[in-house]
């Protein structure tokens, strides 16, 4: 049964929170270490794969996969969030454009991404182009959804009042729904980060030759596993570093902009 | 979306009827190249036509293949998550361990299991899976855990087995944070099926879509995508059906 229990000191909590991976790589590592000498071509012990990461952060080989997924990650995002939110201001404030607007989305938004890869790739061939529309239509839904509701639960009186005050469309957006929306906004953002950077992987296991999901499926075909394994700590590794930035960077422009969310 | 009011419907069904209007309009038009762009006949035709042979048959594949990988997933993650939430003692232990594991991406994984399982169904269903747990895990873990602190105290006076206050109080209470999750790894799940079965060449709607383009078929290819997509939706209507009765039960 949960309890309340009083947190522990700084070193026995970080202790404790390194027991289980510092377990599972142990584990992994005897394990691989087995294979290996059994004559596995396939798997390889994480101390390997770190060596062969290191190798690859020295030899330079590292960074342009690593800059290109997230360079179109990023760029995606910034085109599928800023469309998303447009869109879902829009319908957040017009109930009638968003009940017309709510079969359609519903039939595009579960649309997966890779199934519309072949499709893209016979209008943009291989490339950023594919890779940046790809994730520009994945987040844009997501961020229309939450901006949308984020929109319906602005006070209807201030809303009121920026008619009343006789603002324009433009205005009232800009200086009563955007500040009403900003934390919600935050976490659409965030949230769509880190799918930005799922898809970009995606649409580059899945066909992209470019990046680091290429990279990642390059070793594994030519049977480097301690380089393939080496990739995914990467992948990982940037993954958790972006998830902890947005959440600090969110946590900071949520001060400074005076709201508290715990 | 939540309030599927009848009152959506005409609205609805109108901007569908539009925006099927201007693709055939564009199709008939000439702008786009039918090896790009089919129209909306030539799809219409082409599912019908599919869903009497093949295209059913990789369908059905594909939702087997998915509804199985969520499921187990699912499953375990509820399983696992209210485990973990009710140990007091494991929390500190497991919790920054599946704090760094969510925001790996599923697809990443796939590589590894292609190493491990081999071009096989296994190896899509492995990453299914693997892909699907986390956020029902997460969320099972976070609703759990976030019982009231003086339900905790009334489990304690009526000594309630762990079993039982997971099913009286603290599932009932993760419901909606369980439902979230659910609905966040059916899209992922959908999405690593797709992928997986291009990968790995497993027959169903992934695969179809592949051979499909290559071939310049474009209005296979979009039967397929109108299949992926009414098999998303129904998937989130369903779940949209499940919350609606839960909380009219809880209401209750």
């Amino acid at each position: 049964m949960p309890e309340a229990h009083a947190r522990a000191p700084g070193p026995w909590r970080a202790l404790r929170a390194a027991a289980l991976p510092l377990l599972l790589l142990g584990l992994f590592e005897a394990l691989a270490r087995r294979a290996a000498a059994l004559g596995s071509e396939q798997l390889a012990p994480p101390s390997a794969a770190l060596r062969a990461l290191l190798r690859a952060a020295l030899d330079g080989s590292l960074w342009p996969a690593t800059g290109f997924t997230l360079g179109a990650a990023a760029l995606g995002l910034l085109i599928g969030a800023g469309l998303g939110t447009l869109v879902g201001i829009g319908l957040g404030l017009s109930p009638r454009a968003s009940r017309a607007g709510f079969l359609s989305i519903e039939l595009l938004r579960p649309l997966p991404s890779v199934a519309l890869l072949p499709l893209v790739m016979l209008l943009f061939g291989f490339g950023t182009d594919l890779e940046v529309s790809l994730v520009a239509f994945s987040t844009f839904w997501p961020q229309v959804l939450l901006v949308q509701s984020a929109v319906r639960q602005v006070d209807p009186q201030l809303l009121e009042l920026g008619r009343l005050l006789g603002l324009s469309t433009a205005r009232r957006i800009r200086l009563i729904v955007l500040p009403a929306i900003a934390p919600r906004l935050l976490t659409a953002v965030r949230m769509g980060t880190g799918f930005s950077l799922v898809i970009a992987l995606t649409v580059e296991i899945a066909g992209n030759p470019q990046g680091m999901g290429f990279a990642m499926l390059l070793a594994q075909q030519s049977l480097e596993p301690a380089m393939m394994i080496g990739w995914l700590m990467w992948i990982g590794a940037i993954g958790v570093l972006i998830n902890t930035g947005m959440l600090r960077l969110q946590r900071a422009l949520n001060r400074r902009l005076g709201v508290t969310v715990p | 979306m939540k309030q599927a009011q009848p009152s959506h419907w005409p609205a609805s069904l109108g901007l569908l009827a539009a925006l099927l209007a201007l693709w055939w309009a564009i199709g008939r038009a000439g702008w786009v190249s039918p090896a790009f762009l089919p129209t909306p006949e030539a799809t219409a035709l082409s599912l019908v036509d599919g869903l009497r042979g093949d295209l059913l048959h990789a369908a059905l594949n594909t939702i087997g293949r998915l509804l199985l990988g969520w499921l187990l997933a699912s499953a375990a993650g509820v399983v696992l998550g209210a485990a973990i939430a009710s140990t007091a003692a494991l929390r500190p232990w497991v919790q920054p361990t599946l704090e760094f594991l969510r925001p790996l991406p599923a697809s990443a994984v796939m590589p590894l299991a292609i190493a491990l399982y081999g071009l096989s169904p296994a190896m899509v269903l492995a990453v299914i899976a693997f892909g699907a747990i986390w956020p029902t895990l997460l969320a099972t873990v976070h609703g759990v855990s976030s019982v009231e602190p003086r339900l905790l105290d009334v489990a304690r006076c009526l000594r309630l087995s762990r079993p039982a206050f997971l099913w009286k109080m603290g599932l009932p209470h993760a419901a909606p944070d369980i439902l979230a999750g659910l609905r966040l790894s059916l899209t992922v799940s959908l999405l690593v099926c797709t992928l997986g079965e291009m990968l790995a060449t497993q027959d169903g709607l992934g695969l179809t879509i592949l051979l499909a383009a290559r071939a310049y078929r474009a209005n296979e290819l979009f039967a397929c995508l109108v299949l992926l997509s009414l098999i998303g939706l129904a998937g989130h209507a369903l779940l949209v059906l499940a919350e609606h009765g839960l909380l009219r039960g809880r209401r209750a």
